[in-house]
């Protein structure tokens, strides 16, 4: 069996999520069953053995994620795939992966939360927990999709996004966008672009946390004799703990500076009618879809509005923000969450950002997006 | 450093290489672990086993997860992995699955393999995976100034059990062996060559191996409870251990006080197919496997 099912297909959005990670070369998958995220737990089992990889079904999240990052550590390309409590779950060994940079995928089709919540019905409150859920600073790396195709291309560019800066990468998916099923295109292999992690070229001399110029450092494997230390605590460049001030300071701040310095390159966003726009309607993933209906029909109606669709959440677009919010007079924000995105498009905004909220389990409509568009319009 | 023989008096011979030196990450030393400690003596024989085995060092991965047996993995120069609290199992299962040639050895402590990291023993020995686990067991949480923990004795004093432990401790070959360990031997840091014997065995076998190594803490569990200093806590496992290789499961609890023995020995040596050998069994007989 091939790795990519080139064509034209019907697919469910988990589905779709697990072939972009088959497509971009994933060999292991530690997962353990969750709703709504099971299809893709369900898929990457039937198609990993085709494909010479391997599917583990672990204890838990906690362990899924460490033998994730354990896979990872032996040079292969690994992921998993949750929710909300397992999202949660799998916090501490997100750090673990931020703090050795050993790159993986994990994908959070967002259900209702707090607590089990609404295990079937949508929600995108887990926006803010994928920046900060784990303890410490660092940055993170969110993929949104909006639709299943979306679902395949951007496990694609988590993949290349996580080798390319060895981090941890997320694929922010919902419940909505996971369980619908849509037309899927899948290209020829030699059409779809990988990246793999950048490795050491002479053991003389290789210290495993030595960053090039760009703040990353080449990884070396477990096996092939360089006698690497890898840690959870703070290290210096040898990968040798040090417990002080001084090397807390220099890590952190690579760490942090290896993604925030390389942004604009990671920012991805979509824009339609913001060249003239009064209101600029910044959405994402499911929202995103209904908020881009509001749109048009304000713009029928007269209402200068335009979206801002963020393909990446984190590191957040702000630049762009900024610059809209010169000739911007409002930004409206939906999503189905209390208002979390709303509060970072606030920091970056100088107009008025009003959020459009839904506490989740289903799909934010376009009347609500529509009527706050009016409201400031007026 | 050694003293030559008769003839050579008073003379110090400096020996700038210890046969070991290249087995222990030089830089790293020396290590944090108090005086008395059973920890330097398990690394030894660690460090002499995989030596003589013949699996290269670069073949070789060692993981631990937290706490002062976890520092283990940061001084044995072999590629090696020091994970979350608890975690190290199944990271070493993602490992070892990954790249199914290493060879792949977590070195931890009872908290942290028992209490937070318990189910992950249960389920990578009923697994079957193929790696080797082995545990300081020194009845409390050293690195937290010695809290009570699952391999806590019944009345023994720690800092969270100022009135003796009412907790009914973990018999580790027992569990191990019940869920499936197909190598299953405990040691006293005391028992070097009987260890590092197993310490071989386990590394060459294939499957969940596990090794339980009674270790003084002097410091967190050896003078609340009497057993005094290191030395005095080795002197109590002379006296006091019996090796009994078809040991009883009850006679394996230990109580670590008065008259009651500590038995140590090979308990079990046994064969079961491993998580890769059945996954590829099972994938050939479909024909996804050449």
């Amino acid at each position: 069996m091939k790795a990519v099912l080139t064509g034209s297909h019907f697919m469910l959005g988990d589905i779709a999520c697990a072939e972009g990670a088959l497509a971009a070369g994933c060999k292991f998958f530690g997962g353990y069953p969750i709703t709504p995220a099971t299809e893709t737990a369900e898929r990457m089992a039937l198609r990993l053995p085709q494909v010479g990889g391997h599917y583990i079904q672990m204890e838990d999240e906690i362990g899924s994620l460490a033998a994730v990052l354990g896979a990872s550590c032996a040079g292969v390309k690994s992921m998993t795939a949750t929710s909300g409590p397992g999202f949660s779950l799998m916090q501490e060994n997100i750090g673990l992966g931020i703090v050795t940079e050993t790159p993986c995928v994990i994908v959070n089709v967002q259900r209702g939360g707090p607590s089990t919540g609404l295990p079937t019905l949508a929600g995108q409150a887990d926006m803010m927990q994928a920046k900060w859920g784990s303890h410490g600073d660092y940055e993170a790396i969110a993929y949104v999709p909006n639709s299943c195709q979306e679902m395949f291309d951007f496990t694609i560019k988590a993949f290349n996004t996580a080798e390319k800066y060895r981090q941890p990468v997320f694929v922010m998916a919902d419940e909505i966008i996971g369980h619908m099923t849509e037309r899927v295109v899948i290209p020829g292999p030699k059409k779809i672009k990988l990246v793999s992690r950048k490795r050491p070229k002479r053991k003389k001399n290789y210290l495993p946390f030595k960053p090039d110029k760009d703040l990353i450092p080449p990884m070396a494997l477990a096996g092939e004799g360089y006698g690497i230390h890898v840690t959870g605590l703070t290290h210096d460049a040898r990968g040798y703990p040090v417990i002080d001030e001084e090397t807390q300071h220099e890590m952190v701040t690579r760490l942090i500076e290896k993604i925030r310095r390389h942004a604009p390159k990671i920012w991805e966003f979509e824009e339609v009618m913001t060249e003239d726009a009064d209101i600029v309607v910044v959405s994402y993933g499911a929202a995103s879809r209904s908020a881009g209906r509001a749109v048009n029909i304000a713009r029928k109606e007269g209402i200068k509005a335009g979206l801002m669709r963020l393909i990446t959440v984190w590191p957040f677009p702000e630049k762009r923000i900024k610059e809209l919010a010169e000739s911007a007079k409002a930004f409206v924000v939906p999503e189905i969450n209390m208002g979390q995105i709303s509060r970072e498009v606030e920091r970056f905004a100088s107009g008025r950002v009003l959020s459009v909220t839904h506490a989740g389990g289903g799909m934010l409509s376009p009347e609500a997006v529509l009527q706050k568009i009016k409201e400031v319009a007026k | 450093m050694s003293a030559k023989g008769a003839g050579n008096e008073g003379k110090i011979e400096t020996v700038e290489e210890h046969p070991l030196d290249h087995i222990l990450r030089q830089d790293r030393l020396p290590h944090i672990w108090c005086p008395g400690c059973g920890l330097g003596s398990a690394m030894t024989c660690f460090a002499q086993a995989i030596e003589r085995v013949d699996i290269p060092l670069k073949k070789q991965v060692l993981l631990s997860g937290i706490g002062c047996t976890g520092r283990i993995a940061g001084y044995v120069n072999v590629d090696s992995y020091h994970t979350t609290h608890g975690r190290a199992i199944p990271f070493a299962t993602g490992l070892k699955i990954a790249n199914p040639e290493l060879c792949v050895t977590v070195f931890s402590g009872d908290g942290d393999l028992f209490a937070i990291g318990g189910n992950h023993f249960l389920h990578a020995a009923r697994r079957n995976v193929d790696i080797n686990v082995i545990c300081v067991n020194n009845f409390n949480y050293g690195m937290t100034g010695g809290q009570q923990g699952p391999t806590t004795p019944v009345e023994a004093k720690t800092s969270t059990t100022r009135y003796g432990s009412f907790e009914h401790p973990f018999n580790l070959p027992y569990l191990a062996a019940a869920i499936g360990a197909v190598y299953v031997s405990r040691w006293t840091t005391l028992h070097c060559r009987h260890l590092e014997k197993s310490m071989e065995k386990a590394l060459q076998k294939k499957g969940f191996t596990f090794i339980e190594i009674i270790s003084p803490c002097p410091t967190g569990f050896g003078r609340p409870n009497k057993l005094g200093e290191g030395l005095e806590e080795l002197r109590y496992y002379r006296e006091k251990s019996v090796i009994k290789n078809d040991a009883s499961w009850d006679e394996l609890e230990l109580h670590m006080r008065g008259e009651e023995p500590v038995v140590v020995g090979d308990f079990v040596d046994t064969e079961r197919p491993t998580y890769l050998e059945l996954e590829e069994q099972m994938l050939r007989a479909k024909g996804l496997m050449k």
